[in-house]
């Protein structure tokens, strides 16, 4: 546990720290690390505190929660396909985010996108259950989760085939692309309760999720009440990806790579895993992010299509391993 | 005393009734032989027994809640499930969740738990080995010893035994008996009745959901049961090594 967790950590806190002293403005790293800490009520103070700081604290928030419910999911379904995704809680935020650009409210009420976002996440986390039941299989959780999100893909293509405004649908696509730029502590504000809350009961799945890796019969046996830790699961999940979807858009690839990448290290222990992934989303996320602010500057590169662009090489990767494995 | 009451225990899934009415004790120091032709139910009254199947019904273990029925039975499912590449070591531990809180480390009392597992079952060569990569005789024998590492007064396995080869067979068989000699006891489902004639103190003959019979092996593996339940003709005799068991043609 201690090699992966401390490698793990030290590399979040240098990109943190890289995150933080990176921008438009050529200064020092000594010298904004120095206006982070002490108030001189200088400019750099200010772009320090209001831009740099919730930008990296967002990518530390984003991608362990992306990670974290990913290596959850894979857990509980002894999938290592599953991700966050799957329960079409992203897809319902999503949705409720494209509503909220294309009446307006996003531009009208203070923080209205997240908001409805968190709206939209919400009801689908609510439909899931009332649609899985309480009691059901994972495989009725799986079938409820793809038509929550196919509904919620339809209505959000739906929003843009009829949207009369060319500036709200090329809106709604960059926003669905992902980023975290022009992020506040507002919007920090807003995910960390949810991120704390839906992180911390994620992570207290470990010990039923480690049982599940004998099925879902003998982890019952073994005393795990299988439909409470779903319903957990769930919960958790929706705060932590409905919240992240919320403030950083639709980041793909990060849930389903990070756990995929750890497992090896971690001795493929779903327990072990759900920390590592936390740390290691975290890590994809900053180094994603400090990536969009490198390339192409000027050119506003969106976070998701980074985290897609480098993440699905890296599962091809990862599956032409497995296939040679396998023989 | 008396480790698993059942009674009056019935199961219907989907309209189907599969168990019915079924009744048995399993006091301390047996090694129960479930045994009966595919179909008979003999999952299911396991299952049920350890309130993993709803029931109509008693059974004394599936009344408990679920952290003490945990400590109470150890169940080994048919369908061995390994999902991730652990070690043998990690996977046999698991069988210590019950013993263990929420993020507490494994102490001395589980680790010495998992290493009688090991050495009974035969694995000290491959605790180290990856559990998926085993073959699915080996993978059998860790499972056997994550149940053994739950440490509990009974055992349920559903066929255990099946894809070992016969020395391991034998040798599974003998760590039950074992148990069931030191106080504890063994409920075992088992297609191969001369293992069961051997090994176990008692068998429990499941025919379409009931119990045909239920008693000593020699008093159970009678020619008119096997002809009734299994349509067979066996070779059945008391040998000075032991009984001897040999199925012999289909009626």
């Amino acid at each position: 546990m201690a090699r992966p967790a401390l490698w793990l950590s030290l590399l979040t806190v240098g990109l943190f720290v890289i995150a933080l002293t990176l921008g438009p403005a050529q200064i020092g790293p000594f010298e904004s690390l120095g206006a982070l800490i002490v108030d001189d009520s200088s400019p750099l103070t200010m772009v320090m505190r209001e831009i740099r700081l919730p930008r990296a604290i967002l990518a530390v928030l984003v991608g362990a929660s992306l990670g974290l419910s990913g290596a959850a999911m894979q857990g509980y379904l002894r999938n290592p396909l599953a991700e966050p995704g799957l329960i079409g809680v992203s897809g319902a935020a999503a949705l409720g985010a494209v509503l909220a650009i294309q009446t307006g409210v996003a531009a009208t009420v203070t923080l209205g996108l997240p908001l409805m976002a968190l709206a939209g996440a919400l009801i689908g986390v609510l439909l899931i259950l009332a649609l899985a039941g309480p009691r059901g299989s994972s495989l009725t959780l799986i079938l409820a989760g793809i038509a929550i999100s196919a509904l919620s893909g339809a209505l959000t293509s739906l929003v843009l085939n009829l949207s009369p405004n060319p500036f709200a649908a090329s809106e709604i696509m960059f926003w669905m692309m992902g980023s975290l730029a022009d992020r506040s502590m507002t919007h920090v504000w807003i995910a960390l309760p949810f991120v704390l809350v839906g992180g911390g009961v994620l992570l207290s799945l470990g010990r039923g999720l480690d049982a599940l890796t004998l099925g879902e019969d003998a982890a019952s046996a073994m005393g795990i009440r299988l439909t409470r830790l779903r319903l957990v699961l769930v919960l958790g999940t929706a705060c932590v990806i409905g919240a992240t979807t919320a403030v950083a858009g639709a980041i793909g690839f990060v849930g389903l790579v990070v756990p995929h990448i750890l497992r090896p290290l971690v001795g493929a222990r779903p327990s072990r895993l759900l920390w590592a992934s936390a740390l290691g989303g975290a890590v994809m996320v900053l180094a994603a992010d400090i990536a969009v602010r490198l390339i192409l500057p000027e050119r506003d590169l969106k976070l998701g299509v980074v985290t897609a662009l480098v993440g699905a090489p890296l599962f091809l990767h990862l599956i032409y391993k497995t296939r040679s494995q396998l023989g | 005393m008396s480790l698993l009451r059942v009674e009056h225990l019935s199961v219907t899934l989907r309209n189907r009734p599969v168990l019915r009415d079924v009744s048995f004790d399993v006091e301390e120091g047996e090694c129960v032989g479930l045994i009966g032709p595919n179909g008979a139910g003999k999952s299911t009254l396991m299952r049920a027994a350890l309130g993993l199947v709803a029931h109509e019904g008693q059974s004394s273990i599936a009344v408990m809640r679920d952290a003490d029925r945990a400590r109470a039975a150890a169940w080994m499912p048919q369908m061995r499930e390994i999902a991730w590449p652990v070690t043998v070591d990690t996977l046999v531990m698991l069988g210590r969740i019950p013993h263990m809180a929420g993020g507490q480390k494994p102490g001395a009392e589980d680790h010495a738990r998992v290493d009688a597992a090991i050495a009974a079952t035969g694995l000290e060569a491959f605790r180290q080995r990856t559990a998926t990569r085993l073959s699915g005789g080996e993978q059998a024998r860790v499972l056997i010893a994550r149940a053994l590492a739950q440490d509990t007064p009974l055992i349920v396995a559903d066929e255990p035994v099946a894809g070992l080869d016969p020395a391991h067979q034998i040798s599974t068989m003998e760590t039950f008996a074992k148990l069931a000699r030191d106080g504890r006891s063994v409920i075992v489902s088992l297609h191969d009745l001369g293992l069961a004639a051997r090994h176990c103190t008692r068998l429990i003959i499941l025919s379409e959901g009931r119990i045909a019979a239920d008693g000593a092996p020699a008093d159970v593996l009678t020619l008119d049961s096997l002809r009734d339940v299994f349509g067979i003709t066996a070779y059945f005799r008391d040998t000075d090594q032991g009984p001897v068991f040999q199925p012999l043609s289909v009626i």
